[in-house]
């Protein structure tokens, strides 16, 4: 059996359209279902239509399809456009840009399943052999001669399925953003949502920013990796750096943590911290001669847990594992990426969104925030699957930690 | 204030290729009569319209049927037609040039879209009544529709005899249709019905080209090809005045008295309520009207 969408649109209740439409099909002896429709309501509003065709074979699809394009029928079963690339990092004119959502792609008369959902990229068509694959592809990434999907024929993108279908704790919550909702249900949430990414062998990613040190959550993250709830952490220098400061001196920004005191000298400390690190030659180094023993870059390294350090402008040192070169450490985030299933972002505002921009719309993802902008913005550019959480990191991150590994750490 | 329209005058007429059901080139035009019918349409326009003229490219001898240069949409306002045929394509910088030149915003279908102007489109009340499957896409109906804020009823036309709307229904007055069932598939027939009263039109007069009448609502006049003595007395039965102009050598490209009249106020061709007045740049083009009737 084959399927295909119909769309139609456009006044197409009051000109009898859609009853013509709906009975040629049943005279082509196809089964069709409407999944959608929604009826304009003013004179200027059209109605749009999706019905979903099931057919024996493809040629009667075809046959249908062609017989209902003057009535407005538009259907996805041509072929895509492919055209190549004119030079390495350019995309042909008219390419087509990727979102986030699972895509599929006709390529002579195959649909495609296209590989790596990430918006904002091209598509590329590579044959292996008599095999023939479709995978996004960041425009630096592409290579003169590549073949890549141009216009929006002959693609087909899912729609976004909101959690419902999973029928998971997290529904009560929504997508909105809101500091007004129960922080002991969002914990428990989370933590079913972990729970339940462990039981379907999914891998975890742990997305966060330097606050996390600062306020003192960073013991109960550490307690979680080394417990096993974390499989790949992204962040930036300055995370790393203060939480391995706060190993070697127990302060965060020269804060005493314990104290919340000022330490004499204390604003020296990250930077100390950095060039013992660089005399190690790195924080995997640092750990087998001794000088780190604690903290959550320990815990990555003695759990080997995959660990991405991306670098900015802004950026002192930098620690040796900190990729500074942008499009490489994207491209070792894409990486790292394989397998994720749960995503969880705290207190960082540029590594969430960088990491929400490659994260396929399948893949749940929470952020964790004190600001509502910070979410605001992830799901502004385009992360729409983000649950937003709106509160202090610091509790937040102690109650899941206790929720998952139980008691106090 | 006079409805202003759009002539083009039969300079350069002929049955040179075959795009439609009725052209033959083996059945050529006779010049002289082709002239003396259109002078005919031309002198009763005249009476109550303010007559435009562009003149014949000799390179478009279908650009006489002006209803399908476009459809004006509102206040010197006017959506180019895109011709399904690559015969009449030429036609189309003519006519933009013509609008440019008399002060009209031009608007245009996507690409790919075909869309013959007024002759497949036509007003009624509210709506747009609109004919596709034989030469408009019924793309340019959504378009159309959303460029004016007002319903497009999509019809289709089955019979390539009547391949644009205009030769198969005409709007006489607020509350009827005159139509030519044969030409349209059921679910039109079922639309056009539901809408208002109608008046049908039987089929040899249909062949005649009776639903490509002009109707001059202010005069109750209505100007319809000659040959079709039932539906002529069906509208004098309801206090229409009729005149029957000889089309015969029109007939022979598939057009008659509306294919060969555009209406520029948006009045006969678009549901706004008429609030333009005479625009100085087509004023000045009034020498040529006269440069022709003379």
């Amino acid at each position: 059996m084959v399927t295909e969408k119909l769309i139609l649109d456009g006044h197409i209740l009051d000109s009898l359209t859609l009853s013509k439409v709906l009975d040629r099909l049943s005279e082509g002896g196809v089964q069709f279902d409407v999944k959608k429709f929604e009826v304009g309501h003013g004179s200027r509003d059209e109605s749009h239509a999706e019905i979903e065709l099931t057919a024996t074979d493809e040629a009667q699809l075809r046959r249908l399809a062609k017989e209902l394009e003057p009535y407005g029928g538009l259907t996805e079963l041509d072929d895509a456009t492919v055209a190549p690339a004119p030079a390495d990092g350019v995309f042909p004119d008219g390419f087509y840009s990727t979102t986030n959502l699972e895509t599929c792609v006709r390529i002579r008369g195959s649909l495609l399943k296209v590989e790596h959902p990430e918006m904002d990229c091209g598509i590329v068509i590579r044959n292996r052999g008599s095999n023939r694959n479709a995978e996004t592809i960041p425009i630096h990434r592409v290579r003169k001669g590549d073949l890549i999907v141009t216009g929006e024929q002959g693609l087909r993108v899912a729609e976004m399925h909101p959690e419902e279908e999973r029928g998971d704790a997290f529904h009560f919550m929504g997508s909105e953003v809101s500091m007004e909702k129960s922080k002991e249900r969002a914990v428990f949430a989370v933590a079913e949502a972990m729970r339940e990414a462990r039981a379907a062998g999914e891998r975890i990613l742990f997305v966060g920013g330097p606050a996390i040190i600062h306020t003192g959550a960073g013991r109960s993250l550490e307690r979680m990796i080394l417990e096993g709830w974390i499989d790949v952490l992204f962040a930036g220098n300055g995370f790393a750096t203060h939480d391995m400061e706060c190993a070697l001196y127990s302060t965060s920004l020269g804060v005493n943590l314990n104290s919340g005191r000022a330490m004499p000298n204390g604003h020296q400390h990250h930077l100390r911290t950095i060039n013992q690190i660089r005399q190690c030659g790195s924080i995997r180094q640092a750990v087998e001669q001794g000088l780190l023993q604690s903290g959550i870059m320990h815990a990555c390294v003695v759990s080997d847990v995959d660990y991405v350090l991306a670098g900015s402008i802004r950026d002192d040192g930098p620690l040796p594992d900190v990729i500074t070169d942008v499009t490489v450490a994207q491209d070792t985030m894409r990486e790292k990426l394989e397998g994720v299933g749960l995503a969880l972002m705290a207190a960082s505002l540029l590594h969430s969104i960088a990491t929400g921009n490659m994260l396929p719309a399948r893949i749940r993802t929470f952020c964790i925030d004190a600001n509502a902008d910070s979410v605001l913005k992830l799901t502004d550019r385009g992360t729409h699957q983000v649950h937003g959480i709106v509160t202090d990191c610091s509790l937040f991150l102690k109650e899941l930690g206790e929720e998952l590994c139980g008691g106090r750490p | 204030m006079k409805a202003r329209v759009l002539l083009c005058p039969p300079d350069h007429y002929q049955v040179r290729y075959e795009i439609n059901a009725w052209m033959d080139v083996r059945r050529p035009v006779s010049v002289a009569r082709a002239r003396f019918q259109w002078e005919r349409l031309l002198s009763y326009l005249n009476r109550s319209c303010e007559v435009f003229m562009i003149p014949q490219s000799p390179s478009c001898p279908d650009q006489v049927f002006t209803a399908n240069a476009g459809l004006v949409i509102g206040r010197d306002r006017i959506l180019l037609s895109r011709f399904r045929h690559d015969e009449r394509r030429a036609e189309e910088r003519q006519y933009r040039e013509w609008f440019v030149n008399n002060g009209f915003e031009i608007v245009e279908v996507p690409e790919d879209v075909a869309f013959e102007g007024e002759g497949d489109a036509l007003a009624f009340k509210d709506k747009w009544l609109a004919g596709y499957r034989l030469r408009s896409d019924i793309h340019s109906h959504h378009f159309l529709s959303d460029l004016t804020g007002k319903e497009a009823l999509s019809l289709e036309l089955i019979d390539p005899r009547h391949y644009h709307l205009d030769t198969a229904l005409f709007v006489l007055d607020e509350e009827t249709i005159v139509y030519y069932p044969g030409a349209f598939d059921s679910y039109a027939r079922r639309v056009i019905e539901s809408l208002a009263e109608t008046i049908h039109v039987l089929p040899h007069e249909a062949r005649r080209f009776a639903c490509n009448s002009v109707v001059m609502r202010d005069a109750r006049t209505v100007l319809m090809p000659a040959g079709c003595p039932r539906l002529s007395h069906q509208l004098v039965r309801r206090g229409f005045k009729v005149i029957p102009i000889p089309m015969s050598e029109f007939i022979k490209s598939g057009g008659a008295c509306k294919c060969l009249v555009l209406f520029l106020d948006a009045l006969g061709g678009g549901p706004e309520k008429r609030e333009s007045p005479r625009l100085p740049a087509i004023g000045r083009r009034r020498g040529h009207r006269a440069a022709i009737r003379g």
